[in-house]
């Protein structure tokens, strides 16, 4: 604990030395597990140490969302493999170390050396199937057909991953899911299913007590930590490069694995961890603190909350404002309504993280994608509540009214607006109640909410940080719900609710 | 005062209305009788230019019937419909004062305007403060009338004002409306009810499959039918 005040001090000592002198800045990213958290967390800090100020967005989601990110600039640099460079950003995958700095130089990025440890794919058995079936090595497997695999999506679709160790080993498996990387050891431990993709620092293969599989026809390529960065850090941050530089080559596979073991097992902090991890690279003693990480957490769940309804918020009333207008506009005309109704419908349909890949090179990462996405989500309910409140006035109403000789306007406003008020309030209430759930994509793309909990806790197996995450969620979604029927009595004319008859 | 000019409309792709040349002078109260489906609606709501014909014209006081023209005849005609048409989301009163709002009518002008239909309809204060659900049925076509007639507009519309009101309620209101109609200009009546157009209307015009087919007093056309048709049709008058 004394020696963390230590590095603390003398840290922030040099960082307030050096924001005098330097003024350098630069925002990491991380994406959505343990170790790459630890390793933006320890970037930043050594950035810091060189006297810029640096931030870290961790949690940021897939390999797609953090490199879209990097590319448009929101940030400046983030920890990544190379056998995924190689893969999944180059589709190269016998490029020559050269090739890749080549290729990544021309849209201005950078690569450094490894930074001292591998973390590549292997495929990992519970001890007591291998035992069973006497399995040491992949090649071993094609004699099991009937083993249950649980795969993460990433593993299931990268060329380095399940499609090409089928093919290398000629495998036939009869019953192979996709789930989510997290979840896969829960299947394990279950008992639910008998094999899963793991990386080789993994906390799990311990603590799971797993059997990884001999690569004995070498497949699976070298995984070798790097950092990869925008090349005008040169100019902007040259002392922040400088300062990475220290570390590179530094860091061990024992000594990550021991990081993701405290966070992922222990649930220390990420920011010790990763203190930690950086003072054992620089020689100093191996140093894991202890903090209470629930007090912390605590605090933040105000934070998320806060950022959650703000989000929800911004974007429901963004749908508003657009869906009843492109409602009533619908309204007027079939062929408008097709477009319309039809074109919110599509957006319905495309996947969260696919729709934030869309936006991210766009208007890069933080609260606005995310605001852009719940109001894109937000809309077709208003529209089709809007449109058919108004196209579901009954025939003699609407002819009452069009005899009348009103103007169009007046027609709106008087007529059809306060008959269609119900139908449009139950389209903004359901729109109000899928924001709050869906709210919680935000945090993949960095802009905080509850999501974040819930984000960390799938990633930390950590039921109780899911549930600090989603509690308070499902809480939000039935105020929602109760704030518009509330809203629903105040506003809507009360000709339209009394049921009194006096004959 | 209106007139109907070899008007015809069809609808998908079948001819329902037409031709159809009807003139109705300025103070005449008309009925149009005829069985349902034989176009009598279509054609009023041709006259109030809710629907657009395929061919001929409407013309309302010297106007002829067009999208720039029409808001403005509209305003010279009231129109009723079969249960009144009242918007659920207002009072009684604010069914009746909307338009008149609308143009700017000051409060005075339009209470004393609502006194004196209150005064031809019967309705009290206290019922035109409820709102639509809470009246009865007899109770909202006399609000709907007061609507059409808020304005003080030249020409009554009526399309079946008294189908769906029991049998009591419509005999009632049948007697009222001579005497409200008495004051009005020119009316023209929608009804599938030969003794309230008896009732009601100096004059009447049988249609049948969308055409006009005679045209006169009902005793006439009882004593002359100009077809089998008109015969059967009138019958249930006697």
């Amino acid at each position: 604990m004394r020696r963390l005040l230590a590095v603390c001090v003398a840290l922030s000592a040099l960082a307030s030395t050096g924001r005098a002198i330097g003024g350098e800045r630069v925002t990491l990213g991380s994406k959505a597990f343990p170790e790459s958290w630890i390793l933006g967390e320890a970037l930043a800090i050594v950035a810091r140490s060189s006297g810029a100020e640096s931030e870290h967005r961790a949690n940021l989601g897939g390999t797609e969302i953090v490199h879209a990110a990097l590319r448009a600039g929101s940030i400046d640099a983030y920890p990544e493999y190379t056998g995924t460079l190689r893969d999944v950003i180059l589709h190269a995958h016998d490029a020559s170390t050269e090739e890749v700095r080549e290729r990544l130089a021309s849209v201005g990025l950078g690569v450094t050396e490894s930074l001292g440890f591998d973390d590549s794919y292997a495929i990992a058995v519970n001890r007591a199937v291998a035992r069973r079936d006497a399995l040491r090595s992949l090649s071993n497997l094609a004699a099991h057909p009937d083993l249950r695999a649980a795969f993460s999506h990433e593993f299931l679709g990268r060329e380095d991953g399940w499609p090409g160790v089928r093919a290398r080993y000629g495998l036939a498996l009869s019953d192979v899911r996709g789930v989510g990387h997290a979840l896969a050891f829960e299947a394990l431990i279950a008992n639910r299913a008998d094999l899963t993709d793991v990386y080789t620092t993994d906390p799990e293969i311990v603590r799971q007590d797993l059997v990884v599989l001999e690569d004995d026809r070498g497949f699976f390529p070298r995984y070798d930590a790097v950092v990869i960065y925008r090349l005008d850090l040169e100019e902007r941050a040259p002392g922040v490069l400088k300062a990475w530089r220290r570390i590179i080559g530094r860091v061990d596979r024992a000594a990550m694995a021991r990081a993701n073991a405290a966070v992922a097992l222990d649930h220390r902090s990420v920011s010790d961890t990763a203190a930690g991890l950086v003072q054992d690279a620089l020689g100093g003693a191996q140093l894991v603190p202890d903090v209470d990480p629930q007090r912390a957490r605590v605090a933040s769940i105000a934070r998320d909350l806060l950022r959650h309804v703000q989000l929800v918020a911004v974007a429901l009333a963004a749908s508003v404002l657009a869906g009843v207008p492109l409602g009533i506009a619908a309204s007027r005309r079939v062929r408008v309504a097709v477009l319309v109704i039809g074109g919110s419908g599509v957006i319905q349909t495309i996947p969260s993280l696919a729709l934030l890949a869309f936006l991210i090179p766009v208007v890069g990462i933080g609260v606005l994608p995310a605001t852009i996405a719940l109001f894109l989500y937000a809309l077709l309910p208003i529209v089709q509540g809007t449109c058919s409140g108004i196209t579901g006035i009954p025939a003699p109403l609407a002819a009452s009214a069009e005899a009348l000789g009103l103007t169009p306007f007046a027609k709106l406003a008087r007529i059809e607006l306060p008959l269609a008020l119900p139908s449009i309030l139950a389209g903004v209430r359901t729109s109000g109640v899928i924001a709050v759930g869906t709210a919680t994509i935000a945090a993949l793309v960095g802009a905080g909410g509850l999501g974040d909990p819930i984000l960390e806790g799938i990633a930390l197996r950590d039921t109780t940080l899911i549930l600090t995450g989603a509690v308070p969620c499902a809480m939000l979604a039935l105020a929602v719900q109760g704030s518009f029927a509330l809203l629903e009595r105040v506003v809507v004319p009360r000709g339209l609710r009394v049921r009194t008859h006096a004959e | 005062m209106i007139r109907v000019d070899g008007v015809e409309k069809a609808f998908a792709g079948k001819r329902t209305l037409g031709p159809v040349t009807l003139d109705v002078p300025a103070g005449r109260r008309v009925a149009i009788v005829g069985p349902s489906g034989c176009g009598k609606s279509t054609l009023l709501r041709i006259v109030l230019g809710l629907l657009r014909p395929d061919r001929g014209t409407v013309t309302i006081a010297d106007t002829l019937m067009s999208d720039l023209t029409k808001r403005a005849l509209r305003r010279k005609v009231g129109y009723v419909v079969q249960d009144g048409g009242l918007f659920p989301h207002l009072t009684a009163e604010g069914n009746v004062t909307l338009l008149a709002r609308e143009l700017g009518w000051d409060d005075r002008r339009v209470a004393s305007r609502v006194d004196e239909l209150s005064a031809m309809t019967g309705l009290g204060r206290e019922t035109l403060s409820r709102w639509p659900v809470q009246l009865s049925g007899g109770e909202r076509q006399r609000v709907s009338i007061m609507r059409a007639l808020m304005l003080d507009p030249d020409v009554l519309l009526l399309d079946e004002p008294l189908g769906a009101l029991d049998a009591i309620t419509r005999a009632r209101l049948q007697r009222e409306l001579v005497g409200i109609f008495r004051a009005l200009k020119t009316v023209i009546l929608v009804t599938h009810d030969v003794p309230e157009a008896a009732l009601l209307a100096e004059e009447t015009v049988v249609m049948h499959d969308g055409v006009l087919v005679q045209r006169g007093t009902i005793d006439e056309m009882i004593r002359a039918p100009s077809s089998a048709l008109v015969a059967d049709l009138l019958g249930g008058a006697r």
